[in-house]
């Protein structure tokens, strides 16, 4: 078990490098960021001053072992926009988009789940056959307009709820929480639907899928035959039969939550990394880019590796180190 | 005679398709005992499974009971349902599936599954009922019982799996023990164990069991009466040694003739000709009549015999083996 955990920590460094080069490699090969940086007024000698501080004039593997040598230690450079540190750019947006996150994948997951049992376990009845129709709505609308068509219904006809910003945030000690004001809630109801209902549906469906295979399963017939309770045999006997692949979908789903946090954020003007992220494109800010980029990746392989661990956790035929059988 | 801890009567499945009403059971009758196994053979499709399905309740649908009666020492319990129906099962009749390595949960240990059998049927604290479950995985073979409660299915052999798969069924001591070929998957050496083990569950527990298999060998070593059934009809029932060694029914014969014995030294397997009719294109009068080479007339022409309007052993207008005893 050990031994699997390194090797999967060293395949993660592995998978980090290589996006760590496609990052890099922007610096290089997208646009040119003195240009815009410098704007119309300017001379040669500005051009290669600036150059020559954002070491662009360097050879190539010079300039990607630096960023490497930087990148580990959090230093992604100054922005080229704001002329801050990146990181620090990053830590004052993070907490936004990790909040939505948080309170969308939650509510995926919650809803997720809970519907795909209900779907699975009344699968003939009316409530779930609407639910199905409903999901099919969530799975192939796509995010931009679910979150327009959201806005226009509570915030335009009904007026509930804002329809842009995160509402007034408390700084807890460099960490701007939204989950503490009224406000601050309910800005967060609409972008958390709008990013949450796709995965929420995705999840229900493959619950429903892989629940109605267990349950068709000979040890579901013979936990019936024993006399145990239908709320047994459908939460302590299936689900947990249902949740190897669940949580695989699932780990992979939050991911891109954070990762497409983009369009919510910025059909919301949310301001997380997700919009920093479509700023920085826009003016080539390729620090900004490159950071981003290599901060989702490190949240992947997080993502996949708590889920492999989580594997172990549930299902005990993986504990491969675990007592002999009794052959 | 005491009264029967299981009585069925007259029982009669139904599968509504879109081309009509199939009838896997079709008047079907026996009773079983304290202390008695009841061999239940036949082919596949003859509805043997299927009989023992209805009387635990496990039928699915769209498959029901469409007339008759099952008894459980004298009380009803066909038209039961939902919540009283599950009250039953695993506490007054429990039943073993064919194959041991689905039947249990992989994901819990089997001192789990036990305790949370016992907690559902009988009175007892979680610390009572972990002792039961040690004790029923000592009493049905498990070596090293309390050591092993803590172990996953997957952690046993399929042998000891079939011998898990026994103690749940009887942890919270059912009257009445269904078996669906509890042997089929098992190795050959491994199911003269479970049949042992079958046995003296059932002798020492006064167990009424049904033994649904279609295995002669099996019925032979384990059974006391055996119910042999053909398109969802009793062929023949009686005490096994008379069924087996004086069959009177042609299909009893047949099945008999079919079985490869070792004494007997012969060198091709005898067969019966043809194939069990499918459900929706029985035939008339007699439904083996097709198969058989004694058929007459009257067996293409009469509706089907039932045990009661023949010989009462043997649903056969010209049974082999005519008793010497005038048939009641």
């Amino acid at each position: 078990m050990l031994a699997y955990i390194i090797r999967r920590v060293a395949q993660s460094v592995l998978v980090l490098l290589v996006t760590g080069f496609v990052a890099f490699s922007m610096f290089s090969f997208v646009g040119d960021p003195v240009e815009n940086m410098l704007g119309q007024e300017r001379t040669q000698a500005d051009v290669d001053r600036l150059r020559d501080q954002l070491g662009l004039d360097r050879p190539f593997a010079v300039q990607y072992w630096k960023f490497l040598e930087q990148a580990v230690q959090g230093n992604f450079g100054l922005s080229y926009r704001q002329g801050r540190p990146v990181s620090e750019i990053l830590a004052e947006r993070l907490p936004a988009t990790l909040e939505l996150a948080a309170v969308s994948g939650l509510l995926a997951l919650l809803g997720g789940i809970g519907f795909g049992i209900f779907t699975a376990i009344r699968r003939r009845g009316a409530a779930a056959n609407v639910i199905m129709t409903v999901s099919l709505i969530g799975v192939s609308l796509p995010t931009f307009l679910i979150g327009i068509l959201l806005i226009y219904v509570f915030s335009v006809e009904l007026g509930w709820l804002p329809s842009f910003g995160r509402g007034d945030v408390v700084n807890l000690g460099g960490w701007s929480t939204g989950f503490l004001t009224q406000s601050g809630l309910k800005a967060l109801v609409l972008p958390a639907i709008t990013l949450g209902l796709y995965q929420m549906t995705l999840i229900m469906r493959l619950v429903r899928t892989e629940m109605l295979e267990v349950l068709r399963m000979d040890y579901i017939r013979f936990s019936r035959a024993r006399g145990l309770r239908e709320r047994a045999i459908n939460f302590r006997h299936a689900l947990k039969n249902t949740l190897v692949p669940v949580i695989t979908i699932t780990g992979l789903q939050l991911g891109s939550i954070i990762a497409f946090a983009i369009i919510t954020e910025t059909v919301f003007q949310w301001p997380g990394v997700g919009l920093l992220f479509i700023n920085a494109i826009q003016f080539v800010d390729i620090p900004v880019m490159a950071a981003y980029l290599m901060m989702i990746s490190v949240m992947f392989v997080a993502i996949n590796l708590i889920v492999d661990l989580l594997y172990f956790a549930i299902d005990p035929r993986l504990r491969i180190d675990g007592k002999a059988g009794g052959h | 005679m005491s009264e029967p801890v299981l009585s069925v009567r007259d029982l009669v499945v139904e599968i509504p398709t879109r081309r009509g009403i199939l009838r896997p059971v079709d008047g079907v009758s026996y009773d079983i005992t304290k202390g008695e196994i009841l061999g239940v053979v036949g082919e596949s499709g003859a509805g043997k499974s299927m009989t023992g399905n209805a009387v635990i309740g496990l039928l699915d649908r769209p498959a029901r009971i469409a007339s008759g009666e099952i008894l459980l020492t004298g009380e009803p319990i066909h038209h039961l349902k939902g919540e009283a129906l599950r009250r039953l099962r695993g506490r007054r009749m429990g039943m073993i599936f064919q194959d041991p390595l689905t039947s249990l949960n992989p994901l819990l240990t089997v001192g789990d599954q036990l305790t949370e059998t016992i907690l559902e049927h009988l009175p007892v604290s979680r610390a009572k009922a972990l002792n039961r479950a040690v004790a029923a995985l000592d009493e049905v073979g498990i070596p090293a019982a309390r050591q092993r409660i803590g172990s996953y299915p997957h952690e046993f052999s399929g042998g000891m799996r079939q011998r898990v798969v026994i103690a749940l069924a009887l942890c919270a001591e059912p009257e009445l023990v269904i078996a669906d070929e509890p042997t089929t998957a098992l190795d050959v050496s491994v199911q003269a164990q479970i049949i042992a083990l079958l046995k003296r569950l059932c002798r020492e527990r006064g167990v009424a069991v049904m033994l649904v298999t279609h295995d002669m060998g099996v019925i032979a070593e384990a059974a006391d009466r055996v119910a042999v059934m053909y398109a969802g009809r009793l062929a023949e029932l009686g005490p096994v040694r008379d069924v087996v060694g004086r069959a009177r029914h042609p299909y009893t014969t047949g099945l008999m003739a079919s079985t490869p014995d070792a004494s007997r030294g012969q060198r091709r397997l005898r067969q019966i000709p043809g194939s069990m009719p499918r459900l929706d294109a029985l035939p008339e009068g007699c439904p083996f009549h097709p198969r058989c080479d004694r058929a007459e007339v009257r067996c293409r022409q009469a509706p089907g015999p039932s045990l009661t309007a023949c010989d009462g052993r043997a649903a056969c207008w010209f049974p082999m083996h005519q008793p010497e005893e005038t048939p009641a």
